[in-house]
């Protein structure tokens, strides 16, 4: 547990994606199976351990603490766990103990011996550790590790490709001493177990629309870009799951769509809601995302449904190294044998030359499509993102003029600069609301010039953050690009952004010029 | 005599009628008798002021040989101030930092100031002075404060330089204590490279140095001769405030760290942004608070800033007397 505990200490407070991936490679590499195994299923949330109630907590520290002096503490601290962690007090002789001990005292103690088990292992852990105990057992460590992430740990520690540790994931199960052993070079790798497993996702690349000229459109199909997520459908003997594109098993929350996935095979495409035959829009897919489970209200209000690009497996057929023209059609005659208000076929779009395309794409039949897929005919199916055979030609995104109203200090690179901006739109009455939070698109030399106007004009400070000046006559006019617009209740403005960055810096302009919520509103998806 | 006629608070600070002095004034007055240099504590532009030798200094150098009209340098032993007598014992805070005996008509009350029992090579040790009443500091009492020992916290800090070999490594320490007790502690986990400071922990480090504290080779960051690439895998100290700061900019891909008892709690990491909390403490914990108080047993126990109605519910619960002091002035926020 020590080195579990110290782990968790350092990712909680590590924002840098690639800081993360070296603490839990190092991690990997010091510690010994299981305890590494079982440690990264924590973090991926596939560890099997019986988990302990918030009351049960209460009630063994009232035990142990006066009532008076627990509030005190609970309300500076702020988190249960954490104020049982800090305020465990034992004079027991510490013990180290490996979490595979933990698990297994843990799970093997019955309903009515659990709370003494627990205090039992609270008293005997060094208090360092506690607090990694208690996030354990109440489940959801919370330590900013996606499931995707820590795949990619595994991958740099072996110096493997993380696509292949995706394919192998859903075979293996906890504490993985099989794949550690092939990781780590001295065991074959493991062998393909289990039905209905997840196939490494082949992504396109952006169009260089310079470079059209030099490709023939004839080599190429074509076919809308629709705005859901990502997902491959896999039903194998029975057994059918949906999962993201990274890997990750999501048919929890989709138990409408796994009945209709009547086929033998493995259905590469988007996850769309439709409703009455229309797209709906992305908010209403989120929805149902990011859900363990799923009421039979939110299936009936937003249903859930494939638009299949491509066909990866047929019956005990593997098809990926077939040309994508092959594998469309073999796609098209297994469609016809599925519920279409479940499962339907990304349609081709007809065009001979790039211009015919590029009208196309001006103009797209629904609202929720983010532009065009090319992709050769002669493409073989293959993990990852290779350069050449498939293109995302995107739509161009939607702009407008805000004005700078908040900025926050950076992390890592960015320390001591002011880099995370908040932007606000003129409401009717000339007031400044805002509208969402950006953090990249400008360069190097233009975060200077941002961090250099925060500080010569900071109105006011909050903690990291510094309200900037903002009239209609002075202040800082940032061009924003976002890929789509929501109706939010979490925000002030009633809209929420997709995907905003920074355009241009729009020193030419005055703050009165920028645009008004009015103008933004008008394009929102829903 | 009743303890309140010999102490009590006033706006100005804790009062003593009989003697006609402050401890630790927060404003000027006539006569003041100074528990250490931290600056909520020691404020320039009084009358008088008695303070150990090395406070009267650390004033000096912080505001300047004029910071007050006159001042005495208590020695050891006891002193009379208006036939009062009081006495400095060492409170183990930071370097000078004394716990102040009010001695009058057979009635003892120790004002300890800011302190701490665990050692710490920067400063004399604590030293239990028995007493009537004991005044206490509550900065960090509640039973959640349990500091760890700080050389595994370095130990923290070392591991993270082999981690992350690229990355300037900025650790925030307040200017007076902390910065050297800290140095101090990196030195004994046997890290000698030259370290890097902010400006502002030159002088009071030098004074250290001067009374017999060793530091190591420490070197200004703001040194025109060192380049971007020369931080990289580097400590370097300086206040928090200074990390918001266009000094930070210097650095390549800075890892902030903060050495403090407040680095106990995630919220408060969160909230200043830290990605490498040292719970580093110049004050007690809970249990060298409570540990304290049992040692001492005085009749009465007053406490005052910080969380003083946790400690004052601890006392309760153990029979003890003992009573909030509202004494204000004194930052919360003091590490």
């Amino acid at each position: 547990m020590k080195h579990f505990a110290a782990l968790l200490d350092r990712l909680t407070v590590t924002p840098s994606r690639l800081g993360k991936l070296r603490l839990l490679r190092d991690y990997m590499t010091g510690v010994p199976d299981p305890d590494r195994g079982l440690a990264l299923a924590a973090i991926t949330r596939d560890l099997d351990l019986r988990t302990v109630k918030p009351a049960m907590l209460r009630t063994l520290v009232s035990e142990r603490v006066d009532g008076e002096l627990f509030r005190l503490s609970y309300d500076y601290v702020g988190d249960l766990a954490e104020t049982v962690s800090l305020i465990w007090n034992s004079d027991a002789e510490p013990i180290e103990r490996s979490i595979a001990e933990v698990v297994t005292l843990l799970n093997s103690a019955s309903r009515s011996d659990a709370p003494a088990v627990f205090a039992g292992l609270l008293d005997s852990l060094p208090a360092d550790q506690r607090y990694a105990l208690l996030k354990l057992a109440t489940g959801g460590l919370r330590v900013g590790v996606s499931a995707r992430l820590a795949k990619q740990a595994l991958a740099d520690f072996g110096d493997a490709d993380v696509a292949e540790i995706e394919e192998l994931w859903h075979g293996l199960s906890p504490p993985y001493t099989d794949l550690f052993a092939w990781l780590e070079g001295h065991a074959e790798k493991p062998a393909q177990a289990g039905l209905a497993r997840f196939r490494p996702v082949m992504l396109a690349t952006a169009l260089d629309e310079t470079a059209l000229s030099e490709l023939a459109p004839s080599d190429f199909i074509a076919e809308w870009k629709w705005d859901g997520i990502r997902v491959q459908a896999v039903s194998e003997e029975g057994v059918r799951r949906l999962y993201s594109r990274t890997g990750d098993d999501i048919s929890g929350a989709f138990p409408d769509l796994l009945e209709a996935l009547g086929f033998e095979g493995a259905i590469d495409g988007e996850l769309l809601v439709r409703k009455n035959g229309v797209t709906a829009p992305f908010s209403d897919l989120q929805k149902r995302l990011n859900r363990k489970t799923v009421s039979a209200r939110q299936m009936a209000a937003y249903p859930a449904g494939i638009r299949a690009y491509d066909l990866l497996q047929d019956a005990d057929e593997d098809l990926r190294s077939l040309p994508f023209e092959v594998r469309r059609d073999r796609l098209k005659s297994l469609i016809d044998t599925l519920d279409e208000d479940r499962v339907d076929l990304s349609r081709d779009i007809r065009f001979e030359t790039w211009d015919d395309l590029a009208q196309f794409r001006a103009a797209p039949p629904e609202r929720v499509i983010e532009g065009l897929m090319l992709k050769r005919k002669d493409s073989v199916y293959v993990p990852g993102r290779p350069k050449g055979p498939w293109f995302k030609w995107k739509r161009d995104p939607f702009t407008i003029d805000a004005v700078l109203i908040y900025a926050q200090r950076g992390h890592g690179k960015r320390s001591g600069f002011y880099s995370d901006y908040t932007f606000a739109v003129w409401t009717d009455d000339d007031v400044l609301v805002p509208v969402g939070k950006a953090y990249f698109g400008f360069t190097d030399a233009e975060l200077k010039e941002i961090d250099k106007f925060v500080r010569a004009n900071t109105i006011d400070r909050f903690g990291p953050v510094r309200a900037v000046r903002a009239e209609a006559g002075h202040g800082l006019v940032l061009e924003v690009a976002f890929e789509g617009l929501n109706r939010s209740t979490r925000h002030k403005s009633g809209v929420a952004m997709r995907f905003p960055r920074i355009a241009r810096l729009r020193w030419d302009k005055p703050p009165r010029e920028a645009d008004t919520l009015a103008t933004l509103s008008q394009l929102l998806d829903n | 005599m009743t303890p309140d006629a010999l102490l009590h608070p006033r706006p100005e600070g804790l009062y003593c009628p009989a003697g006609d002095f402050y401890i630790d004034p927060v404003r000027p007055v006539a006569r003041a008798l100074i528990t250490h240099g931290h600056a909520d504590h020691a404020r320039a532009g009084h009358g008088k002021v008695l303070a150990t030798r090395q406070t009267l200094d650390i004033m000096a150098l912080r505001y300047g040989d004029g910071f007050c009209a006159s001042q005495q340098a208590a020695e050891a032993g006891s002193l009379d101030v208006n036939g009062v007598a009081v006495s400095f014992h060492p409170a183990g805070h930071v370097l000078g930092s004394a716990q102040i005996l009010v001695e009058h008509k057979g009635l003892r009350i120790v004002a300890a100031g800011d302190y701490k029992r665990g050692t710490d090579p920067t400063c004399a040790d604590f030293e239990p002075v028995p007493c009537d009443v004991f005044i206490t500091e509550a900065t960090f009492a509640l039973p959640v404060f349990r500091h760890p020992d700080p050389r595994s916290e370095i130990a923290k800090l070392l591991t993270s330089l082999d981690q992350f070999p690229d990355r300037a490594h900025l650790v925030g320490v307040y200017a007076l204590g902390k910065a050297q007790r800290v140095i101090r502690l990196i030195r004994d986990a046997g890290y000698d490279e030259p370290l890097f400071i902010h400006g502002a922990l030159e002088t009071l480090s030098r004074y250290y140095q001067s009374q017999g504290v060793d530091l190591g080779a420490l070197q200004l960051a703001t040194d025109s001769a060192l380049t971007k690439a020369d931080f990289a895998g580097k400590i370097i100290l300086g206040p928090p405030s200074a990390f918001g700061g266009t000094w930070a900019q210097r650095f390549p891909d800075p890892l902030i760290g903060f050495a403090s008892g407040w680095m106990q709690v995630r919220a408060r990491i969160r909230q200043r942004g830290v990605e490498l909390p040292l719970v580093i403490s110049d004050h007690c914990d809970w249990q060298e608070l409570t540990d304290t108080i049992t040692e001492l047993s005085p009749d009465e126990t007053w406490v005052t800033h910080g969380r003083e109605e946790a400690l004052v519910r601890w006392c309760e619960l153990q029979g003890r007397k003992a009573r909030p002091l509202n004494l204000v002035g004194y930052e919360d926020e003091a590490e």
